[in-house]
């Protein structure tokens, strides 16, 4: 097994570096910076050859699952096909060797991509205008919400409408994000079909909300059939509605968020738009806004003149920047490609098999699992696992380890927060029905093994390099860094 | 599982033993089986007001975390430090050396209104 | 063209085991009037057209390859070695999404430990994050922290040295708090140490200061922390990591968080993104860091092993009351540095940090060599140095003859980024540009002003 940390390998004196010299004057730093100022001490990084370092980060790379490798059905995350052309074009010079404060006539081909993301993402979601700033979900609900704040602000409510609802079923970003501007979170129960309980928003609605966040499909992968009479609730209270476009996937060329009333969105490139996930990003949460909220948009914004764009700082209501630059403009350059390689045509075609898949590979587990909200299912679905919990001893983390000896990265486990012992599955319309099948085998696979000896769960997985970790110790004894191995 | 008699219990699962103006606070044997092996308690800081139900620490377990909410009005006095290193004391013996704060009474009539033993033990410690 | 697998066979054994006709048929909860409303937008192309459609929009870019540059401000142009360039490649480690299964995700989770390792080992401090967005969020959430580790305080003081990108961004941040967010003026480019001695009070949380700061200055940091920490107030250091090659680093000045932008670590310009943020800080404040934080543990068997860890400061388990509300970070973008960090190693990166120096200085001295152009401000710098001109020409005039006449990005005019700033060029010069590249542009700017 290979488990040599880069720093075990170093060398004293060993180098992969590759440096032109200077062929000035030989100057020393210290003609240059005073003392007292200059570094003490070096800092000890490794000293390891270049073939070192090739093969450490290549097997380091072995010891991973990712959608290259494995079927990654993990609920909420749409692990999809990460078309290999959009690498190529990300690395093309005109995109990858551009400074950003460099001018914007000079990278006119630049800014028209991504005014043009912009305006595919506009049409895509029912909106009126877009920002690439976010760099992610979560950093996109918090510039939603700033948004949101921002809007009531300048019609005198911004100290009046303080509360955010959330339903309980919500990601945990969207009660963090809303309590990072200020926000009071309430979260209601969802009603027995896993819907926004409408009684229940009534009850909570009033002159204090400041908006309703919401994710159609809900968490559950359930489409909120009364969307239409949540807008309206939400609306008429004089709250706003935000979409959180984590379950996009199944709605492209079906269904707009725009149309169903939401006023502000935001989109997961990393998910719908096939960008790689990168064991944890870079991703790209760009926010879509019906024209009310257009000119609290963060600056710059990408205008067009007469054929030139522009970066334009002229919006005096706008709440500022939330990234230095324009977000993460390789993420959106790839995400761009998709939609134009897809079109209207494919991405509806995305949808619809994202769709399909999802409800055959829920119709051939329910027989032998439960599936406690599985009416009007999209693109996901939760299992709940909690008899098999109760009677075997077998939890949702178990039948997870055990997936993952057969070669499966598990669904999202123990989310939604609704659902006991819940396995959250996405298959996306990457998969081929075969995989599907797989899938399934081996789901009957454990229900068969919990009957005969249920007490072999607890010791999986048996084919990694390791076995469970020890996160008790890792939380009371933090180890960070090497540093603390002494 | 264990509800001494001689302490008095709040909904949110702590505890408090009262000695004259002052009290010793913790939690239930039923709250730390229920957070699981707990890795980290955020203490509150010695000398701080504080109000009755106000939380003023935070009781961490791998997977979840808790507010501790102090049950009656008072000035925290001490806190329990051994709790920084081991946090399991609490998991181990949570009426004794993995007690969590002590605090001096502003109004001790509001240990009156705290829930005995027993009606605890039935209606919240299920 | 599209990226779907199932066949016309498929889609019809999937419906029919289902028990429907069409795919419409499973879609009937939605509503009638939102479903299926035309968009307009083209259909599909293939990859080839696609690519080419692309292709014609890079074209038009002027890229650095083509023309030099030497304009820095939070984005370096700095070498990306191919080793780098094609280790972070790998779609392992690309296509996998955040380690939440650990046995499923060792590679990812122990490159993150060295890269936390190396952050720490870089900054002298003792914690490190995963990685946040970017260099600007990363003071945004250094400011956050501050004010939620210290009670009843809340004053923060922002250096007027610090870039200003970064210190719009810590307003949008923190408008909606009642925070009294302070500018420290400076003085001759650097942070002035009586005006903050004057602000700095019993209230206030804490400093964000840069150094190198935006101008190019470095900053006497240790002095700066010291007076703040004097009065209890916690201080932060926003820092080019390639810097502390050679410059003292946030551990050794005393500050309690270090952050900055990775970029410069390996990160190509990429038009502003996507770079990474990076975080490190004292223990005392390790339960407060947002974001993702790797651990060392055992297994089972007790095999050296590695997990997420100190989760319950996160969205998905604190929700409201968590730290932060990062979820994805800059994973990749993180490792990425951690590569480049190796192939560095510690001799490689004190000899990038001289070689920034040196070869910015020559830049410097043979720039100030010619009539009317001076150093704006005098204080030592790393990379970067803001150049005066006296000759009636205004900077964004020399920009502009730079890049159009002479094929350069020749710098930056600092009022592009805050109008209330002197009329004056920011030039960045790092190891890459070579003595004939930086004579050019020497000749360059003596012809222009």
């Amino acid at each position: 097994m290979y488990e040599k940390l880069i720093t075990e390998l170093s060398s004293t004196g060993r180098t992969a570096f590759s440096l032109t010299q200077w062929d000035g004057d030989d100057k020393q730093v210290a003609d240059y910076i005073p003392e007292h100022l200059l570094r003490s001490q070096p800092a000890q990084l490794p000293e390891v050859s270049k073939i070192d370092i090739v093969r450490h980060f290549t097997r380091l790379s072995h010891k991973n699952f990712s959608v290259d490798t494995n079927f990654y059905p993990l609920g909420s995350c749409t692990m999809k096909y990460n078309p290999k052309i959009n690498e190529e074009l990300v690395r093309l010079a005109g995109f990858a060797h551009t400074h950003p404060l460099q001018p914007a006539s000079s990278v006119q081909g630049l800014l028209e991509l991504l005014y043009r993301m912009e305006q595919s993402l506009s049409a895509l979601c029912g909106m009126d205008a877009f920002t690439l700033q976010p760099a992610a979900g979560a950093h996109g609900e918090l510039t939603g919400m700033m948004l949101i704040k921002a809007y009531h602000t300048q019609r005198g409510e911004g100290d009046t409408r303080m509360q955010v609802i959330v339903p309980d079923s919500s990601h945990g970003t969207n009660p963090s994000s809303a309590h990072l501007v200020g926000y009071d979170v309430i979260t209601i129960p969802s009603d027995d079909k896993g819907m926004v309980d409408l009684d229940e928003l009534k009850k909570h609605l009033s002159d204090k909300t400041a908006a309703f966040m919401l994710t159609n499909p809900n968490t559950l992968g359930v489409f909120e059939k009364n969307i239409l009479d949540v807008a309206d609730l939400v609306h008429k209270a004089g709250a706003l509605l935000y979409y959180d476009g984590a379950n996009l996937n199944p709605l492209l060329g079906i269904c707009r968020p725009g149309d169903m009333g939401f006023d502000v969105v935001h989109v997961n490139l990393h998910k719908t738009f096939s960008t790689p996930h990168g064991g944890g990003g870079p991703g790209s949460g760009p926010v879509g806004v019906k024209s009310i909220l257009k000119p609290f948009l963060p600056v710059p914004r990408i205008t067009c003149d007469n054929g030139t764009y522009l970066l334009n700082n002229e919006f005096p209501d706008s709440i500022g920047k939330i990234s230095a630059f324009y977000g993460n403009v390789g993420v959106v350059i790839r995400a761009y490609a998709y939609i134009i390689i897809n079109g209207i045509n494919g991405l509806t075609r995305v949808s619809e098999t994202a769709i399909i898949n999802a409800n055959y590979l829920m119709k051939k587990l329910s027989d032998s699992f439960n599936v406690p909200y599985n009416d009007g299912v999209m693109h996901e679905f939760v299992v709940s696992l909690k008899q098999e919990a109760s009677s075997k001893g077998v939890r949702a983390m178990d039948v997870a380890k055990w997936l993952i000896d057969h070669d499966i990265h598990p669904p999202t486990v123990y989310f939604p927060l609704i659902v006991e012992e819940a396995m959250m599955i996405e298959p996306t319309e990457t998969e081929t029905v075969e995989t599907l099948d797989e899938f399934v085998a081996q789901m009957m696979s454990v229900k068969e093994t919990m009957e005969r000896n249920a007490d072999m769960f607890h010791d999986l997985p048996q084919t990694t390099e390791v076995s469970r970790p020890d996160e008790v110790q890792a939380a009371r004894n933090p180890v960070l860094t090497w540093h603390d191995l002494d | 599982m264990n509800f001494p008699e001689t302490l008095r219990y709040t909904p949110s699962h702590e505890w408090i033993k009262v000695d004259g103006s002052k009290a010793r606070v913790g939690i239930t044997s039923f709250a730390q089986k229920e957070l699981g092996d707990i890795v980290f308690v955020e203490l509150p800081e010695s000398g701080r007001d504080v109000k009755a139900e106000e939380a003023c620490c935070v009781v961490e377990s791998v997977k979840t975390a808790s507010d501790i909410y102090s049950p009656v009005a008072g000035t925290i006095t001490a806190i329990n430090e051994d709790l920084d290193k081991q946090p399991e004391l609490i998991n181990e013996d949570c009426y004794g050396k993995g007690w969590i704060f002590e605090i001096e009474l502003s109004d001790p009539s509001q240990v009156d209104q705290l829930l005995t033993a027993e009606v605890y033990s039935e209606s919240y410690a299920t | 063209m599209d990226y779907v697998p199932a066949s016309q066979f498929d889609i019809q054994h999937m419906l029919d085991t289902i028990g429907v006709s069409s795919v419409d048929d499973l879609l009937k909860m939605i509503p009638e009037q939102i479903f299926r409303n035309s968009i307009d937008m083209s259909d599909g192309l293939s990859e080839h057209d696609a690519a080419k459609q692309l292709k014609k929009l890079a074209a038009s870019n002027d890229d650095i390859d083509r023309f030099t540059c030497f304009i820095g401000a939070g984005s370096y142009d700095h070498i990306v070695p191919a080793v780098v360039r094609n280790l972070a490649g790998r779609s392992e480690f690309s296509t996998a999404y955040t380690p939440y299964q650990p046995e499923a995700s060792q590679g990812t989770l122990q490159a993150i430990f060295e890269y936390q390792s190396m952050i720490c080992e870089l900054t002298g401090l003792e914690v490190s994050n995963a990685s946040l967005y970017d260099g600007g969020s990363a003071c945004a959430e250094a400011a956050l922290l501050m004010i939620n580790s210290v009670r009843n305080k809340n004053r923060l003081l922002v250096s007027q040295t610090v870039h200003p990108l970064y210190r719009t961004i810590i307003q949008t941040y923190l408008k909606n708090f009642n925070i009294d967010l302070v500018t420290v003026p400076a003085k001759d480019g650097v942070t002035d140490m009586d005006q903050l001695k004057t602000l700095a009070d019993e209230a206030t949380a804490g400093f964000i200061v840069q150094s190198p700061n935006f101008f190019g200055c470095i900053e006497d940091v240790e002095s700066l922390t010291e007076a703040v920490q004097q009065v209890g107030g916690l201080v932060s250091m926003v820092c080019n990591p390639l810097s502390l090659g050679a410059l003292a680093s946030p551990g050794e000045c005393g500050v309690d968080i270090a952050i900055g932008d990775g970029q410069p670590l390996g990160v190509d310009l990429s038009y502003g993104g996507p770079y990474f943020g990076f975080m490190a800080t004292t223990k005392k404040l390790m339960r407060k860091m947002p974001g993702r934080i790797v651990g060392m543990t055992n297994d089972h068997n007790g095999n050296r092993c590695y997990v997420l860890t100190l989760q319950a400061r996160e969205q998905h388990i604190r929700r409201e009351k968590a730290t932060s509300n990062i979820c994805s970070n800059q994973a990749l973008m993180a490792l990425q540095g951690c590569m480049y960090l190796t192939w560095l190693g510690k001799e490689g990166l004190q000899q990038i940090a001289k070689q920034n120096i040196v070869r910015a200085h020559y830049a410097q001295e043979k720039a100030c060599s010619i009539d009317g152009v001076s150093l704006l401000y005098n204080a030592p710098f790393f990379n970067e140095f803001c150049l005066k001109i006296d000759t009636g020409i205004r900077a964004a005039d020399v920009v502009a003859e730079l890049h159009k006449k002479h094929g350069m990005l020749g710098g930056l005019n600092i009022k592009t980024l805050d109008e209330s700033l002197p009329d004056a060029l920011l030039v960045c010069v790092t190891e890459k540009r070579s003595r004939d590249e930086i004579d050019q542009w020497v000749e360059a700017l003596r012809a222009t002003v």
